[in-house]
This record gives C-alpha cells, structure tokens and sequence, in this order.
C-alpha cells in the first residue's frame, strides 16, 4: 500500500515535471503571436474576462480584414488569478508558447511584477487597464491605454474645483466626502492623489472614509458619516461592483448627493438587472461611452453584445484599443513576425510614440516614451440611463 | 546501510531527494531543457515546499491546527523587504543583505509567532483553528494599513493613508499600504530556495528526533498524560509554534525577494492562502514531511499545467483536489486499494508464474 | 441619532450574519465538520432565484421555493459524494480540505456559467422601510424579514431537535456516532438530513442576503461564509441560539468599531474582539464546555 502511494506521487511528479521541459519557443510560425494577462478566475475576474473578449474581437476583426501587414495575429490569453505570482507564471507559459507582444496584464500589482521580466526581455508591452504610475516606472518598454491613477485622481479634484458641480440642493459643491478602498491599489491611488489636489482647490473635503476588500458590501456607516458632515458629493474612487450597492444604500437613506468617479464606475449601467434610475446624475471621468452614436463603437458594443449578451465596459474597450495600437506600431514601423521579441520591441516602443490613434478610449491618443497614454478625459453625467458628456 | 536507524535512513532519503532533484535541474537547465514556466516555477516551489514542512510542524507534530500560517508568511515577507529596500544602497553585496533579510524576516515571524502562540495555544481544535485564522487576517489587514516612510527626520508610520505621513517631498514612502512595497531587490533563486528547503528540513527532522522533540509528539499523542509526566507543555507547544512561525517567514522572505513588488493581499497572504498550505499538509499525510513536500509541488505545478484547458482550468483543479482527497484518505478506498497494491499485484503474478 | 443609527445598521447586517451562521452552526453541531463550502450553497441559492425571477420570469414565491429544493438536493448529493465517504477517516482535517474542494467548485462553476458580472438582485422582501423620527432613523424591509426569519429559524430548529424523533436522533449523533448506531439509529441518514436542513438554511440565507445587499457574483457567498464562520464560534459554535446572538454581536460591533474607530481596520476589531471573548470564554458566548477526557 506505502509501496503504492510513493510510486504514483512520485510517477505524478515526474509527469509533472516532464511535461514542463522545454518546448522551445522558434518562432517559425507565420503569425504575430500576441499574449494576453489577466484574472480569468477569482474576485476579480469581471475584468480579465472583459479583456480577454474586447481584444479576440479586435484581433478577430484584423484577421477577418487579412491581418497586418498580410500577417495573421494569434492571440492566447492567460490566467493570473489577479496575483503577482501567477501572473510571472502566466507571462513564462506565454514565453514558452513563443509570444511576441504582450497585452496586459489587466490589474496593476501583477503589471509590476511582470513589467521586470517584459523589459529584461526588452518585449512590447501594453496595458488596457493597469493604471497604477508604478506600472510604467523605471521601464520603456510598457505603455498604457488607461489614464494612469494619479492623473485621475488630479484631475477629478481639478474638475470639481476649478469646473465646479451643481450640488443636488442647487448650490455650487463646497463640501465633498471621500469612500474608497483602501485594500485597493487603484482605489487608494486615486484617493492619495485626490487628497493632495484637494488641499489646492476651493472645496473642503468633509469625511474620508475606506472600506476594505473583505468588508465591502455594507457602506451604511460610510454614507451616515458623509450626510452627516453635510457632504454633498461624494468622490467614489472605485469599481461599479461596489458603486452600485452604495447608490442603493444611499437612496435607502434617502441620502441625495452628487456622486463622481473615476472610469472605474464604467459599467454600472450595464450590471445586469441594476435599476438605473439609481445612477441618475453620476458624474464620471470615463474614456469610453458604449451609448455613443460614433460609428466604430456601436459596431464593436453590437459585436460584443451579439458574442457574450451584455454591453461591453471600459476593460473590453481598451483592450480593443490595444490590439489596434499594436496593429498601428507594427505598420508604422514596418518590423515582420520574423523579428526577435527583442528587434520587435525595440522597433515597436519608438513607433508607438509616433502614432496618434483615433479609438474607443480616445481621440487622437498618443503617447509618452515613458509609457504613458495622452488623451483628453471626458466627464460624463448620467441622465435618463445613458451618458451624456457635461 | 543496516547500522544506519530505520528513521536516519528516512531522513537521508529525504535530503537525497532534494539534492537530486536539484541537481537534476541544474544540469537540464544547463543543456537548455527545462521551459521558461519550469525555471519560473522554482523558486515558489522552494516556497511552497518550505511552508508546508514549516505547517506540518505545527499541523503534524504538534497537533495543533493552525489556519493563520500565511500571516507569518506575510510577516517574514514584509520585514524582509523592507530591510533590504532600505539597505539596497548600504549593502551592495547583496548575497550579505539576502543574508540579513531572510535572517530578520524569520526573527520578525518567529517572534509573533511566540507572542501570538502564548494567549492562542490555550484553545484545542476548531477553536485554536478560527483564533489563528483571526491572528492570519489581523496581521494581513493592519500590514495593509500600514504606512511607513521615511525621510531626513527618519522613519514616519501611519495606519490611515499616505498624506498623514506628512513626509518631506524628497521623502520616500517605503510601505505605501495596499500598494504594499515596491522595488525589493530580486535576490531570490533556486539555489538559494534549495539551500532554504535542505536547513528547514534540517531543522524540523532534527527537532523531532530530540528530546524536545519527542516531548512535543507526546503532547500531540496525549496532553494530559504527558503533562502528567512532567512535560512542560506550553513550553513546547510555544516552540514548535514559534519556530513553524519563523520558518513560515523565511519562505515569506524567499516570496518577497522573488518578485519586485509585495502586496498583503488576500490572495497571497489571507486565509486562503493558510487553507492552500493546510492542503499541502493533509494530502501529503499529516505528520509525514515528505509526503507534504511531494503534495505541495503537485499541488503549485498542477494549475500550470492546466493552463491548456482555459476556462475549465480552476474547474478541473477543484474536482482533482476532491479526488485525491478521497483517495488518499477513504477509509473504504483505503481498504480497496489494500487488497489491489502493486506489491499485492507483483505477488499475484509471482505466484501465478510459479503454478 | 447617529449613534441609534449605527446600532440599527449593525443589527441589520448581524441579522445577515446570523441567518447564515444558523445553517452553519447545525452542520457543525451534528456532523462535526466546518463547511466551508455553505457559503457557496448561499451563493447557489441566490443565484437560483436570480435565474428564475430576473431570467425567467418566475412569481418571487415559486422561485424562492425552487431555489430552497436546489440547495437542499445540492447539500445532500455534496454530502454523499465528498464527505460520507470520509466519515472515520483518521483525521477530522481530511473533511475540511475537502469541503475547501467543493467550495473551489462550486465557484467555478458558477463562474463558467453566469460569468464574473456582478448582478443586480432584487429583493425578495416586500416590505416597505419603517421610518422613525421624521426620517432620520430609517429600518429597511430586509432587517424586519431577517430578524424574524432568524426568530422563527432558531425556534423551530430548537423545537425540531427537542421534540420530534429525528431530532433526538441527530442530538445522539452529536453525542456520540458509534453509541447512536448501536441504539439502532441510522446515523448516515441523520447526517443527511441535517446536511438537508443546513442547505435549505443556506438558500433561505441567500436569499436574504442578496435582497439586502444586491450585488450577485460567483464568490458573493465566501466573504459572509467565513464571517457567519466567526459569528457561529462567538456564539458558541454548535448552539442554535448562540448563533443568532452571535451573529447580531458580530454585525453590531463591525459597525461600531467602523464608525468610532477606524474604517480601515474595521476587521481587525472585529477579530480582536473575538479573541478577546475566547479568551474569557473560550467556547463562546453559549457555547458548551467540553470536558476532557483521558
């Protein structure tokens, strides 16, 4: 019975094993192979799902049109579980199959961790969403599609100071409260940056409050505080997940504040079965508006509704944009799928700082050598459940 | 080789095992064999390995049930990263400062581990079990609330945010709360995570061929007789706990120094994470080192094998768990798989080929 | 008045708690084992419903009764194949490894199968909010219905085990297995049912919990599981009204420590007190002693 048990550990282990070594990576195949990374399973796998169905859309639609340059696009999209470890896992596996280019990964603490492996081996990287600064620091190889947190943070404490919002009693906001997620490397991004702003700008902020990851379905005590102080708007540095329960817990206090958000609050009209007539008046700095008229976007949310039956957020948008700014780097500097990932990445991080691209998340984005995005955020306000752009 | 005692002889298979496989590695490495993934995966396998034997101390031998394991694997991982981003300049020999880290890192946990172990170690079962899962998320949580900078005045520390550090501008946050530390040297390596495998196992299989340690089985075996004997037995519930704790931080320490950045999230260091090691323990067979070893690289190499089958992935990793639980553990499948071992088998045959 | 609040808020998500910890706390008071995965059966539960009135189109009432027949099917088939076959395995550990299994599973199969998308649920409870001192203390519909669901839980459930023969049966099997087979009871079929009752609890949970916080997506169950967890060993784990006490005390004190301490470590209060009450009391607040024995 020992006898049995230690030979098939040992035989598991050994298959295990076996099956690791080497599948040598040549890249003798005559496509672009394009790896993807993000959480497909756990908490958060809402946005690593999105991600993965916006970019196969994307590539879908380039090959249907006969690739670039001629050239085909594989793309394989793996699995981080939202953590660090998994992800330089993820990133190895994807080197193993011989990727090229990478896009992700979709949230910013696996980013870091895998940007020291991407820019060792000097391979094109771009994020649809990791928006931490940290992502793209010390590194020039990885750029971004998102608004990296502290310009969203400055710009939403800008926005209400120097632009001004109507406060829902009809006076100019003066008096302002904060929930975020202080478990949450963006939420706490955002907040940091806000709170710096702040100090510059002609509002008070009244309450700060946090909630943490293993605490964030009651916001009771958050919402009193805020009305309490006499706040009237709220700065929701957070996912829509979590937004959606505060705006019911708000009404069910018949607490009427103004709520503004950065472009993690995209998708809360699309949460399935959400009544939205509680999102009346969000105000929200987002790039991409799945209701707008412009004529690329209604394809790609018809498109996505028609493969996965719900209306696409900004994760899936910027994912689409990313595999277009790959397809516009590669054209642009005419590099070939036979070019190592290094010659590949050399050639692509000097196009992509020369290209402009008009696309879901932003007109005319362009971008930084050091790895950041240029586009103009756009706030937008909720009226009569769609975005409406203030 | 009959002189040698039946469990020396164990042990040295043990250790053998670990160098074998280790130098087995280095030599397919050498030839360009071993995948990009495999190389990956070395040093969270020495991780894993260490914090399974390092649980099956407590869970094992002890008999305590701990589910706040990845705490102190938080703790070693926090206070080692934070020594060597402060020192990254002091020291440049930075097999010196790895050195110091894993050395602090283990002094850090294992010191909470005895402070924690006094007031915990009371409690038996699922009590001691949901206790230490609080200790787990109690550390996690303040860690993630945490912030630490520092700037010409020295050190400043807050538990609220960023701001009331009120550091100088060229300060520089080095706890940024749940963005956690950022930049740690990468000093981690399969070498080193072996040499950490090859001194934790030294350590536990020592422990429990002494005196001490034979003192902590019996407690495992029958607290009330053997306290009756004159066991000093929170004496020795608080060591094996403190230094199950230390070495918990020396694999934290290994995990810090083998990414850039460290995080107290819930996925590297919450409860889930002290369940994952349980499993390492139990399916490996509480108390048999090895089997716990071998169960935690099954375990860690199993989802990235899987990585083919895309979404069916986590699916089909929750149904293997669930089997190899029932066959390892079924009393009925045990009994089955009595009556049909391989020995059993060879014996049908033999016997068989005689007639 | 915000303090009256925050108590009211407190008892609210406690009420939460503690409906879960019912079903948790009979489990673990029969069989003996920490299910890990009832947090998931809630998950389950909630989702049923979701399917049947916001997919399908079912009365609320109808589905509310499909998703208690699921869980209970759910909880018995979970309890034949991974836990019976390790009753009188040689450590109680085995059956919570295993239970972690099934809880891996049952997300991930609710994950291939609704997808990652929070869902918006809605409520189940048609009751209108009470509102007090002009508006200023407001008590949801969802408090009313949980607190009185939990009331009517507890007593029944207690009144179950004190006075019908299964009940006595199941308190035997709590007692002692081998004893309670020897007097002719079957101890399999005891299991079964109070893993029946314990599932149907959890649907019951479920969908209370999401009608009071409508946010629905595969690992909704996990986060409350473990803190009903906490709640059930506050209470004294195995007692039915330990649980409801203990749930209550739990929510009450995760508000207050969040609203006069530090929002940030709400938690750590919330486990440092429940330290600190084993510590006085180290089998919880109603919980039994046990002696031990040589």
């Amino acid at each position: 019975m020992k006898m049995f048990k230690k030979v098939l550990s040992l035989c598991l282990v050994a298959v295990l094993s076996l099956s690791v070594l080497t599948a040598c990576g040549n890249n003798d195949s005559d496509v672009f192979k394009i790896g993807g990374i993000g959480p497909l399973s756990g908490g958060a796998a809402i946005y690593g799902i999105a991600v993965r169905n916006g970019a196969q859309i994307a590539v879908d639609e380039i090959n249907a049109a006969g690739g670039i340059n001629g050239v085909q696009i594989e793309f394989n999209m793996q699995d981080d579980e939202h953590d660090a470890e998994k992800a330089v896992n993820a990133y190895n596996s994807l080197k193993d199959w011989g990727m090229q280019i990478l896009m992700g990964t979709v949230t910013s603490t696996p980013c870091v961790a895998v940007g020291v492996h991407s820019s060792a081996d000097n391979l094109f990287q771009i994020t649809p969403s990791a928006s931490s600064a940290n992502v793209v620091k010390d590194n020039d190889n990885i750029f971004q599609i998102c608004f990296n947190d502290p310009n969203q943070g400055y710009g939403s404490a800008q926005y209400i100071g120097q632009i001004g919002v109507m406060g829902n009693d009809g006076s100019l906001v003066t008096n302002v409260a904060i929930i975020y997620d202080s478990s949450d490397v963006y939420s706490s991004g955002l907040y940091d940056t806000f709170i710096k702003e702040a100090a510059n700008q002609p509002f008070n902020i009244v309450a700060t409050e946090a909630f943490t990851e293993s605490s964030n379905t009651d916001f009771s005590v958050q919402l009193q505080k805020a009305k309490d102080a006499g706040a009237q708007l709220i700065f929701l540095p957070l996912y829509y997940k979590e937004a959606s329960l505060i705006l019911a817990q708000a009404a069910a206090i018949d607490y009427n504040p103004v709520f503004f958000g950065g472009d993690g609050l995209d998708g809360i009209l699309t949460v399935e079965n959400f009544n939205t007539g509680l999102a009346e008046g969000v105000i929200l700095l987002t790039p991409f508006i799945a209701s707008s008229a412009d004529a690329k976007t209604q394809a790609f949310v018809s498109e996505y509704e028609r493969l996965h039956g719900e209306i696409p957020n900004q994760f899936a948008a910027g994912a689409y944009d990313a595999i277009y700014v790959i397809k516009a780097a590669i054209e642009h500097s005419g590099a070939t799928h036979t070019m190592s990932v290094s010659e590949l990445g050399d050639a692509l991080k000097v196009a992509v700082t020369q290209i402009s691209i008009n696309g879901l998340t932003g007109e005319n984005m362009t971008w930084l050598p050091t790895g950041e995005v240029n586009k103009a955020p756009k706030a937008m306000v909720i009226v009569n459940g769609i975005y409406v752009e203030l | 080789m009959d002189k040698i005692p039946k469990i020396w002889r164990d042990n040295l298979i043990t250790y053998g095992m670990v160098i074998a496989i280790y130098a087995v590695m280095q030599i397919l490495i050498s030839f360009g064999l071993v995948s990009r993934l495999m190389q990956g995966l070395l040093v969270p396998l020495c991780i894993y390995v260490i914090l399974a034997i390092s649980l099956n101390l407590t869970v094992g031998i002890l008999g305590e049930l701990s589910l706040g394991h990845a705490g102190f694997m938080c703790l070693g991982a926090f206070a080692g990263a934070f020594f060597s981003k402060i020192t990254v300049e002091a020291i440049t020999f930075s097999p010196l400062r790895f050195f110091l880290a894993i050395v602090i890192g283990a002094v850090v946990a294992g010191f909470f581990g005895f402070l924690i172990g006094m007031p915990v170690l009371r409690f038996r079962g699922d009590y001691l079990a949901i206790v230490t899962l609080a200790f787990g998320e109690i550390i996690k949580n303040v860690i993630n609330a945490l912030f630490v900078g520092l700037d010409d005045r020295g050190f400043h520390f807050s538990l609220s945010d960023r701001a009331s550090l009120g550091l100088y501008e060229d300060g520089e946050v080095i706890i940024n709360g749940a963005q956690g530390i950022i930049g740690t040297p990468q000093d981690s390596n399969f070498t080193v995570g072996i040499v950490l495998v090859l001194l934790t196992l030294f350590i536990v299989q020592n422990l429990i061929r002494s005196r001490d340690g034979r003192a902590i089985m019996s407690i495992r075996d029958n607290l009330i007789a053997s306290e009756s004997i004159g066991i000093h037995v929170t004496k020795y519930k608080l060591m094996a706990f403190s230094i199950s704790a230390a070495l918990a931080g020396v694999a934290g320490v290994l995990y810090s120094h083998n990414l850039n950045n460290v995080v107290a999230s819930p996925r590297a260091f919450g409860y889930n994470m002290s369940i994952m090691i349980l499993v390492f323990v139990v399916l490996g067979g509480i108390g048999n080192i090895r089997g716990s070893m071998i169960a935690a690289v099954v375990l860690t190499l199993l989802p990235e094998m899987m990585r083919g089958l895309d979404r069916y992935r986590m699916l089909i990793y929750a149904i293997v768990l669930i089997v190899m639980m029932l066959f390892n553990w079924s009393p009925q499948i045990l009994a089955w798989r009595e009556q049909h071992s391989i020995k059993d088998l060879i014996g049908r045959v033999r016997g068989r080929s005689r007639v | 008045m915000s303090f009256i609040n925050y108590v009211i808020n407190g008892v609210s998500l406690g009420s939460i708690y503690a409906i879960i910890a019912l079903g948790y706390t009979m489990v673990y008071g029969i069989a003996r084992m920490l299910n890990f995965a009832h947090g998931d059966v809630i998950m389950v539960g909630a989702f049923t419903v979701f399917f049947g009135v916001s997919m399908q189109g079912f009365n609320p009432f109808v589905a509310v009764l499909l998703s208690i027949a699921v869980c209970i099917t759910l909880g018995i088939t979970i309890e034949f194949i991974a836990y019976r076959p390790l009753r009188g395995a040689a450590s109680s550990l085995v059956v919570l490894i295993t239970a972690i299994g099934v809880s891996y599973f049952l997300q991930n199969l609710a994950l291939l199968i609704f997808g990652a998308n929070p869902k918006s649920f809605t409520s189940m409870v048609p009751l209108n909010p009470i509102r007090l001192a002009g508006g200023q203390i407001v008590i949801s519909g969802e408090t009313i219905v949980t607190i009185l669901s939990c009331l009517i839980i507890m007593i029944s459930l207690t009144a179950f085990i004190k006075k019908t023969k299964p009940g006595q049966a199941m308190l035997a099997v709590s007692e002692d297995k081998g004893a309670a087979q020897l007097m002719g009871i079957n101890v399999n079929g005891t299991i079964t049912l109070t893993f029946a009752i314990g599932s149907g609890l959890a649907a019951v949970a479920g969908i209370l919990l999401c009608s009071a916080y409508p946010s629905l997506s595969p690992y909704t169950g996990s986060m409350p599981g473990i803190k009903a967890f906490i709640a059930a060993v506050f209470g004294g784990i195995g007692s039915i009204p330990g649980a409801l006490i203990g749930g209550i005390l739990l929510g009450v004190i995760e508000i207050l420590g969040r609203a006069y301490i530090s929002s940030q470590l709400a938690d750590v209060i919330v486990f440092m007190v429940l330290i600190f009450v084993l510590l006085v009391k180290p089998t919880g607040i109603l919980g039994r002693k046990l002696q031990e024995k040589v």
